[in-house]
């Protein structure tokens, strides 16, 4: 207990003063902490509940265009924002510019637990293949209509206000942003899969018509599972898109080869099903593809196709599968469980 | 007097198929009833239709006085009839214990109940009754580990572990090593006598289903052909014949 706290505290302290130490690479840094979410969201339907979804990218990107929207018509004329956006002064005081991202993060919040709710009932229905093939949809459809929506820029993107200069360094603001949200989820999730409702989401992944005969609500479980993965999403998709300042529909908000392909790998390569799983998968993944972007540039693409080969033949459990099953005494999770009543049954 | 499951000329087609045909049954409350019939005489079919599985064409099924035919699969398991398998259904990726602790009826109480921890009186229920079915040192495995007679055990446990009124057990001694058959038969008759769960058995070995069950019904060909005592059931012609396939 005593290790864990120190282990907790020790990765916090260095979360929280790794920017002072890389200057230079605090954007790398921020989008280390959304590869986090990515990976962790996915896993809660992907991992712990067995659904193959390929279309969680769906609410990344409707968070980064509700937040930018709502930034945008708080204080500016969607017309002539356009023009005025070039500029690379701020005109956004810093209590307008944090007003605007909050409404825009908190609607975000709201438009992507709607969306999932019924989006939820329709296909959550479906099983294996049929789901996995129905997400996959899902991510390409919404690219290709949000390119074809003047309001939200079409096919030319939208830019988001510029950050104002008074708050500061922006790569640094939302690095501690998007650590905050990774903590969040990661202890919202630790909460989660110690209660009930994770064994409920293990029991769907492996016996679904077992789960329904024992009179688990299934539907009602797999749409709040599919929820909390679309809100958090939707909350780090706004951040997301004012850090990059630009929202491309197909490149950026709804990138399904890249993004979307990413947060299942590196739930993959962590191992997927488990809590830290993703969480080392996401680390381990995007310092290898920064290191491929830095050493071998112009193959950086090749040696990211070798790296997933490698990952699904050699870790098709992930790193965490790979050591449950070299050290299966260090995953004790169960043994916890049932050690209080254990111990009294040996003394009685 | 009325039996605590009422099935009142139950039919289930598929297709040109008849399944069942006009099929009726009482199970009184507290005792165990057994269900035989060659195979393919619609016996799962019915067990299916009773716990909500698939919609029945004609007739009634009432559990404790109130109609269930409409209602879906984890309505009727909350109501507290439950079923087990022919082939085993465990959660096999997840721990014997935690197998029961999803079992327990508090996971399936209210919306809130699901966000709770699990409390210690579910934990000890559980290591008790994985006592009570030989499976107690083997709590930390992994479900799919077990073997197959182990698996059925363990899907029996969950079920006491989820406190039903009516348990449907379908072949629960099929696949089992017969040195075993009879400690599952005691475990069966104790937990009837000391829980008071009422059971429907469907049952293929005769010596199991002789010696449980009070009263048997006999299916052949979807339709209800005879109902009695073992004894009756064991000495009816119509029985024999449609065993021996004379019909």
């Amino acid at each position: 207990m005593q290790r864990k706290i120190i282990g907790y505290t020790a990765i916090g302290i260095f979360s929280v003063v790794a920017p002072m130490l890389f200057p230079n690479y605090q954007t790398q840094l921020a989008f280390l902490w959304v590869m986090v979410v990515f990976a962790l969201t996915w896993d809660i339907v992907g991992g712990q509940m067995g659904y193959n979804s390929f279309g969680n990218i769906l609410f990344f990107g409707i968070g980064m265009y509700v937040t930018a929207i709502v930034q945008r018509d708080l204080f500016f004329d969607a017309n002539e924002f356009v023009e005025i956006a070039g500029s690379e002064e701020s005109l956004l005081s810093p209590a307008e510019y944090l007003t605007g991202l909050g409404l825009g993060m908190g609607a975000s919040v709201i438009v992507c637990l709607a969306i999932a709710i019924v989006l939820g009932a329709g296909i959550l229905g479906m099983r294996g293949h049929y789901f996995a093939i129905c997400t996959l949809g899902l991510g390409i459809a919404a690219g290709e209509i949000f390119s074809g929506i003047s309001y939200v820029g079409a096919g030319s993107g939208l830019v988001t206000p510029v950050f104002p200069e008074a708050m500061g360094n922006r790569s640094t603001f939302y690095y501690y942003m998007f650590f905050a949200i990774a903590v969040i989820v990661f202890f919202v999730l630790k909460f989660l899969y110690s209660s009930r409702f994770g064994l409920a989401l293990n029991a769907i992944r492996d016996n679904e018509d077992k789960a329904e005969a024992m009179g688990l609500y299934t539907t009602r479980y797999k749409i709040m599972a599919w929820s909390i993965a679309a809100v958090f999403l939707g909350l780090i998709g706004g951040g997301v898109g004012n850090l990059i300042g630009f929202i491309d529909p197909i490149d950026v908000a709804f990138a399904g080869t890249t993004f979307g392909v990413w947060m299942i790998l590196m739930a993959i390569l962590g191992g997927k099903g488990t809590l830290w799983g993703p969480v080392i998968g996401a680390v381990v993944f995007h310092i290898t593809q920064e290191l491929f972007w830095t050493y071998l540039l112009g193959w950086q693409r090749v040696a990211l196709g070798l790296l997933i080969v490698v990952i699904v033949v050699f870790f098709p459990q992930g790193i965490m599968g790979y050591f449950r099953k070299q050290y299966p005494a260090w995953f004790s999770k169960a043994t916890e469980i049932s050690e209080t009543s254990a111990s009294k049954q040996d003394t009685a | 007097m009325t039996g605590i499951l009422e099935i009142l000329g139950v039919s289930k087609r598929f297709g040109g198929v008849v399944a069942n045909c006009s099929v009726s049954l009482s199970v009184p409350n507290g005792k165990i009833v057994g269900l035989i019939g060659p195979n393919g005489s619609g016996k799962t079919t019915l067990f299916n239709s009773v716990v909500g599985y698939h919609p029945i064409d004609e007739g009634s099924i009432r559990f404790r006085e109130k109609e269930i035919s409409k209602l879906r699969v984890p309505e009727i398991a909350r109501l507290g009839l439950m079923r087990t398998f022919q082939q085993t259904h465990v959660y096999g990726g997840m721990t014997c214990v935690e197998n029961m602790l999803i079992s327990s009826p508090g996971a399936q109480s209210t919306l809130s109940s699901i966000f709770e921890m699990h409390n210690i009186e579910d934990r000890e229920k559980a290591d008790s009754l994985l006592q009570f079915v030989g499976l107690y040192e083997k709590r930390q495995l992994q479900a799919g580990d077990l073997s197959f007679g182990q698996q059925k055990l363990l899907e029996f446990a969950m079920a006491l572990m989820a406190e039903p009124t009516l348990l449907l057990l379908d072949e629960p001694t099929a696949g089992i090593n017969p040195t075993l058959i009879n400690g599952l038969i005691d475990r069966l008759k104790r937990a009837n006598s000391e829980f008071g769960i009422t059971m429907l058995v469907i049952e293929h070995n005769m010596k199991v289903i002789m010696s449980l069950a009070e009263h048997i019904y006999c299916l052949a060909h979807g339709e209800s052909l005879a109902d009695g005592t073992p004894e009756e059931i064991q000495s009816n012609p119509k029985v024999i014949d449609a065993y021996l396939g004379a019909v």
